[in-house]
């Protein structure tokens, strides 16, 4: 909440004063009308007078402002123990004189009329509990039983009408309650009386489940939200959830988070999914979607950072044991507090009821990430429509809040995979498909990428293996005979084994083969060389033998000439 | 018409009941206005007829005691408790109306059942 920032714009046109009731600061623009009375309307058990309290209770602890609750219903001690499980103590306050309560009783049995009067004492006593504890703030909760008690009507609306004038001139903040009438806002018409801020709560039941909403029909002088809002009554008090309120501006983050399955990284740009955008795993069932929500939940936990997972199926123990069987040992993030688990059952209550406590949950335990398996088991809570109204308010939130979420939906058989159920996949960031392929009598899990905004993302279909060591990712063989996985991928990577080993054998033998050439040649070569050596000195031997005979021939015949005597 | 017709039994009873107590009757005002005025008038008149010697009357302007309100739950200006005898009993107004007093302090009798 930003009492400060809420504060210090509406300075600028109204002065507000905040209420400290979570959310409705924000549905207000900053609070109720300061100095002026504020109606709250509604049916019986819709919460005004938990408004009430809550707006005096939390002034004073807040925002340092005491303040009156003057019931015509409830006295002290069961207002006193009404709030009690709040954790609000009002005893402590009364004695530390920061609240006043005051239970005007009004029986018309006890009371004769006789003549006229005012109601100068309503008057005197709220004065007197102004003076007492110098109150900012006051409760009148309901005014309208005075028209139960006092009988004279005119007397009382001129009464009330000064009154509400009077407490504007004394500077009070005002909240009065109001039962709702059948053809109008308030019973008795109080609104005619308080026309500076109207509030409305409503409590109503569909589908069996019961919903509560506040609206703010009118505020004079002030911007407002006008939807009805989903609202809460739980162990802290009221709460509204003001996410409508949430535009389309929220910061965007290029910061990566991985998905705690590394080939999934790769696949998805190599990084993983981007900080706070939005994920869907869809798929059939049993095709691996709480076991991805694990695995993210295990990898956003591993680096320090808080998880929260909400499970409308399984209860967190089984979800623990089911992870433990693929490896992952999510019991450890349990223990040092970064994983939560919620588990409820989504008929369990409203959708704004769940809406409203996610909101609150995650205001609580600040998570970066959040994981929602199976967003579809909220169909039996509310239509499609419903549905995506509420989840497009929580991906708003979580957007805002920079928190990455991840939800899984269930397809079921037999339809378009590229449907999701509930019509959400247009709000995610990130579509993950799961599907389960049927070939050679086995089932296989196969994932692939059916979208992600921002990145460049794999277009491969991979598949899906679970196994006691946790998830992998591989590649799927297409071929002539379609898409490869399980056994028949196996066979696929055996033959491809022995056709690569066959390869390669075949290779070396030619190998082999060449080198035994090459050496036999280089032995030739080297018969021939030394013939032709041998060839070349026997030339010259036998060179030299003839210039030996040619010069003995020479001289015998010179001798054999002299012999004869030539002359 | 009936509540005059009754009122000889009923005074008689109530005669029976009250006549030695001691009537406590208390008057919240706030200030000085002319209602408070007429309101207290009337009451002295009345007693006077009705109770006389066996009444007192305390009148409380909440202007100078503003916490008595409370105690008696006092939200209408003049209210008119009849401390003793018990049971309380509350009337608020100018006390113009005698009738309507006289039943409420149980004087007379109610008159069926329009208070």
């Amino acid at each position: 909440m930003t009492h400060g920032d809420s504060r210090s714009k509406s300075l600028r046109d109204l002065r507000k004063c905040p209420t400290g009731i979570r959310g409705l600061d924000e549905v207000t623009n900053g609070g109720l009308p300061r100095g002026r009375p504020t109606l709250i309307c509604g049916a019986a058990g819709c919460g005004k007078t938990l408004l009430g309290m809550e707006f005096i209770v939390r002034g004073i602890r807040d925002f340092n402002e005491p303040g009156i609750f003057m019931s015509f219903e409830e006295n002290e001690k069961e207002l006193t123990e009404n709030v009690a499980s709040l954790g609000f103590d009002l005893a402590d306050l009364q004695k530390r004189n920061l609240l006043a309560i005051d239970h005007v009783r009004v029986e018309r049995s006890e009371i004769q009329e006789t003549g006229e009067y005012d109601l100068e004492g309503l008057f005197v006593r709220i004065s007197c509990a102004k003076k007492q504890i110098g109150a900012k703030r006051i409760v009148l909760d309901s005014l309208e039983s005075l028209f139960a008690g006092l009988p004279n009507e005119n007397i009382l609306r001129a009464e009330l009408r000064r009154l509400f004038r009077w407490l504007k001139d004394q500077g009070l903040t005002a909240v009065i309650t109001a039962e709702q009438g059948r053809q109008s806002l308030t019973r008795h018409g109080l609104e005619e009386y308080v026309s500076d801020c109207v509030i409305s709560l409503d409590h109503r039941v569909v589908n069996q489940v019961a919903t509560r909403r506040l609206r703010v029909i009118k505020y004079r002088g002030s911007a407002h939200g006008t939807s009805e809002y989903p609202t809460m009554i739980d162990e802290s008090g009221l709460s509204i959830l003001p996410l409508s309120a949430l535009g389309l501006d929220y910061p965007v983050s290029s910061e990566r988070v991985s998905s705690g399955i590394k080939r999934l990284d790769t696949m998805l740009g190599g990084k993983g999914y981007y900080k706070g955008s939005s994920i869907l795993v869809s798929g059939t069932a049993g095709a691996g979607k709480s076991s991805m929500a694990a695995a993210f939940s295990d990898s956003v936990c591993s680096r320090g950072r808080r998880t929260l997972y909400l499970s409308f199926e399984e209860a967190p123990g089984q979800i623990l044991r089911n992870m433990g069987s693929i490896g992952m040992d999510l019991g450890k993030h349990v223990r040092k507090g970064l994983l939560e688990f919620r588990s409820m059952r989504s008929t369990f209550h409203g959708l704004e009821q769940h809406l409203v406590s996610i909101h609150k949950l995650v205001t609580q335990f600040k998570p970066a990430a959040l994981v929602m398996d199976p967003v579809t088991n909220l169909t039996s809570i509310g239509s499609t429509e419903e549905i995506k109204a509420m989840l497009t308010r929580i991906i708003d939130y979580l957007k805002n809040q920079g928190i990455t979420a991840l939800f899984t939906s269930l397809t079921p058989g037999g339809e378009a995979f590229e449907q999701s159920e509930v019509g959400i996949s247009s709000l995610m960031d990130t579509w993950l498909l799961l599907r389960m392929i049927e070939s050679a009598s086995e089932r296989n899990r196969v994932l692939y990428i059916l979208k992600s905004r921002g990145m460049a993302h794999s277009n491969q279909m991979r598949e899906f293996v679970l196994s006691d060591k946790g998830i992998q990712l591989v590649d799927v063989y297409t071929g002539t005979g379609g898409v490869y996985t399980g056994t028949a991928r196996m066979n696929q990577i055996a033959a491809d084994q022995a056709r690569a080993a066959g390869a390669a054998n075949e290779a070396a033998r030619k190998k082999r083969l060449s080198a035994q050439e090459a050496a036999s040649t280089r032995a030739q070569m080297e018969a021939l060389r030394v013939k032709l050596a041998g060839l070349a000195q026997e030339a010259e031997l036998g060179k030299l033998a003839e210039q030996g005979r040619l010069a003995a021939l020479t001289q015998e015949r010179q001798e054999m000439a002299r012999a004869r005597g030539v002359d | 018409m009936r509540a005059i017709k009754d009122s000889d039994r009923r005074a008689a009873a109530s005669a029976g009941g009250h006549q030695r107590e001691v009537w406590s009757l208390r008057l919240y005002v706030a200030g000085q206005t002319p209602k408070s005025v007429a309101a207290f008038a009337n009451l002295k008149k009345l007693c006077d007829e009705n109770l006389p010697g066996r009444y007192q009357i305390e009148v409380i302007d909440l202007l100078r005691n503003p916490q008595l309100a409370k105690g008696d739950q006092i939200l209408a200006i003049p209210t008119l408790v009849r401390k003793l005898p018990v049971p309380v009993r509350k009337i608020i107004g100018d006390l113009s109306n005698t009738v309507r007093v006289l039943v409420g302090l149980d004087l007379r009798p109610r008159a069926g059942g329009e208070g």
